[in-house]
């Protein structure tokens, strides 16, 4: 036991004097969850867009205001001609125009009808699609009240409620992405660049050529690194709670103990990478192409899994991401206990077996 | 066993498919003797060497080290020798200190007996004014002798060193070998590898290995009087030069590394 503790001692020098490392392991979560929280989104606020007015009445100054008091648009150009339209959108500042008829008020009394149109920049079309239904939304809202005071025969008013997430912040579907980005990132990558560190420069065979046992010495570099991933769930946790009002509908330990079951799971990754890897270079393309691309592509992250392929839904399930992202999301945002994700947390557990298993089996090929 | 047999090695064999590294080879070492293990790259040496420290199971034969069996105590083994590879090996980014306290460590030393040989050792190399430096600054020739050092801090019986002074300039390799008599004189038994053969001049007894076999083994004395030359780099020259018919050179190389 003394020996070991002296083992993980000398681990934590390796991490605290390696700046590149303390910033993987510090710097990155909180940049990651920073950035994913605040800059990266997929809501519409404070879009620019442009007016082209024909008809410059009583109606359209209505509907100009009520788009522009949203706090989703801003007007930020007035146009007078057709052409200028293509000159905003090449700006770039322009998301969208909204060009009104002429005559808009005496059509819309005269004929009950007008038109506007929509013009979107569908160079992203996401946001394009977004803008056009945000615009529809107040356009309708505004119909409604004007007509108000006639009555309708048949009126069907959907009611839409989203639940887990009522206000769609795109943080709450980042957060369990990134910490689950972050626990592989510091698991899997930062134990298999360790491990091939020591054998790259030759101390490996020094610790077999000693008494400590192999299982022992790997152990010994994979305990600090599950102390340093505990460390960042929980500031993941805590900025997502405190500063993204993320709700932690679940419970706590629960949530705490299907990390450390995804620690696990990654840590054991990180120990076949090593297996195979013999340098620190290869470790880490292996941990970067290998690990962290299907994380961000294929485990539903930030591309719904049902929208994919089915072949690719197919490979999206041997994951281990995936799962984890299932359980956080539900433990956090719908706060379901044990009962609703078991499968996934059987899921998990076997995985970490497997790969377990395959590293001793790798492992004593190795010695042989 | 013999008494002052330390290692003993009988017919020891390895091989990787096809291919045999280690080929029936057969020797003693004595306590306190300085063993020399010579042969060019790739005739075997490190493989021979790596079944004897307990990290690579023989494929036949017998040995013992320690008087402890390679096949069942390869556990017991470890805790009685030193070792220390051709690689340098200590922790760069580790101090002097934290490095030997490690090491002290790793073999299960006390903290008291870790702290007073800490000591002894940082003053018999003279690293006082040095030793909360990172092991990573110091010049190679002081990184091998504190190398060495750590290898014998748990007064092994056997010292194995693995081509300990490559890459270091004549004066730092004349003090090593100088640190190498006397843990000698202090009993300890050394199996040491070498390229350079003025340093196989320096051991009480060398085996030459050639493709995977020892071809000659005696003191660097009879040797030369055998081949009837005037020096071991003669010596070792008139054996190794005989052409390998059956292995392409790659082959032979790849294993020897492994």
């Amino acid at each position: 036991m003394k020996r070991f503790i002296g083992f993980i001692k000398k681990e934590f020098y390796h991490i605290f004097r390696d700046r590149r490392s303390l910033f993987i392991l510090f710097g990155m979560p909180i940049a990651q969850i920073l950035l994913f929280g605040f800059a990266i989104t997929n809501e519409i606020n404070n879009v620019d867009i442009a007016i082209l007015d024909h008809s410059k009445d009583a109606s359209t100054e209505e509907v100009i205001n009520k788009i522009s008091a949203s706090k989703y648009f801003t007007v930020k150009q007035i146009l007078t001609r057709e052409a200028d339209i293509e000159t905003a959108f090449k700006k770039g500042k322009i998301k969208a125009v909204l060009n009104f008829e002429k005559h808009f008020s005496r059509n819309l009394i005269k004929q009950n009808q007008a038109t506007i149109q929509i013009i979107t920049d569908a160079t992203d079309p996401n946001t394009a699609n977004s803008i056009t239904n945000y615009i529809n939304a107040i356009l309708q809202n505004y119909q409604q009240e004007k007509n108000r005071a006639i009555v309708v025969e048949y009126q069907i008013i959907p009611q839409a409620r989203m639940v887990y997430n009522p206000e769609l912040k795109s943080v709450f579907m980042f957060v369990p992405g990134v910490m689950t980005i972050i626990l592989m990132l510091v698991s899997a990558m930062m134990t298999s660049i360790s491990i091939t560190r020591e054998k790259e420069l030759g101390t490996m065979e020094i610790l077999l050529v000693s008494p400590l046992k192999p299982f022992q010495v790997i152990i010994g570099k994979v305990v600090p690194y599950i102390f340093l991933s505990v460390i960042n769930a929980v500031v993941i946790v805590l900025l997502s709670i405190f500063i993204f009002k993320m709700p932690l509908q679940g419970s706590l330990i629960l949530l705490a103990l299907e990390s450390v079951l995804f620690i696990i799971t990654s840590l054991a990754l990180g120990i076949l990478i090593s297996t195979i890897a013999e340098t620190q270079q290869s470790a880490m393309m292996i941990s970067l192409m290998g690990l962290m691309l299907p994380v961000i592509l294929l485990s539903g992250f930030i591309f719904p899994i049902s929208s994919m392929p089915v072949p690719l839904q197919i490979i999206s399930n041997i994951i281990p991401a995936k799962w984890f992202i299932i359980i956080i999301k539900g433990i956090m945002l719908k706060g379901v206990g044990m009962a609703f994700i078991w499968k996934e947390t059987l899921i998990l557990m076997g995985m970490t077996l497997f790969f377990i298993g395959l590293s001793v089996k790798k492992y004593k090929i190795r010695l042989e | 066993m013999k008494e002052e047999n330390v290692i003993e090695v009988n017919q020891l064999t390895k091989t990787f498919g096809d291919f045999t590294a280690v080929n029936t080879i057969s020797f003693e070492v004595k306590k306190g003797e300085i063993f020399g293990f010579l042969g060019a790259n790739g005739a075997g040496k490190t493989t021979a060497m790596k079944m004897l420290i307990g990290i690579s199971k023989p494929s036949s034969g017998e040995a013992t080290v320690a008087g402890f069996d390679v096949y069942s105590q390869p556990e017991s083994i470890k805790k009685n020798i030193g070792y220390m590879s051709q690689k340098f090996a200590l922790y760069d980014d580790l101090t002097v200190k934290e490095n030997i306290t490690f090491f002290g460590g790793i073999y299960g030393l006390s903290r008291k007996k870790i702290k007073e040989k800490r000591e002894q050792l940082i003053s018999e190399l003279g690293l006082e004014n040095i030793s909360n430096k990172l092991v990573g600054s110091l010049p190679l020739g002081w990184k091998q002798k504190l190398s060495f050092s750590v290898s014998l801090l748990h007064d092994p019986k056997i010292v194995f060193l693995d081509e300990p002074t490559g890459g270091v300039d004549p004066i730092t390799r004349r003090q090593f070998w100088e640190m190498i008599y006397k843990a000698a004189d202090q009993g300890t038994t050394i199996f040491v590898t070498t390229h350079y053969m003025d340093e196989a001049e320096y051991c009480d007894r060398v085996s030459i290995m050639v493709e995977g076999k020892i071809e000659a083994l005696d003191t660097p004395k009879k040797l030369k009087e055998q081949f009837k030359v005037d020096s071991m780099n003669d010596v070792f020259l008139k054996l190794a030069r005989i052409p390998s018919p059956t292995l392409p050179k790659g082959k032979r190389e790849n294993t020897d590394c492994n």
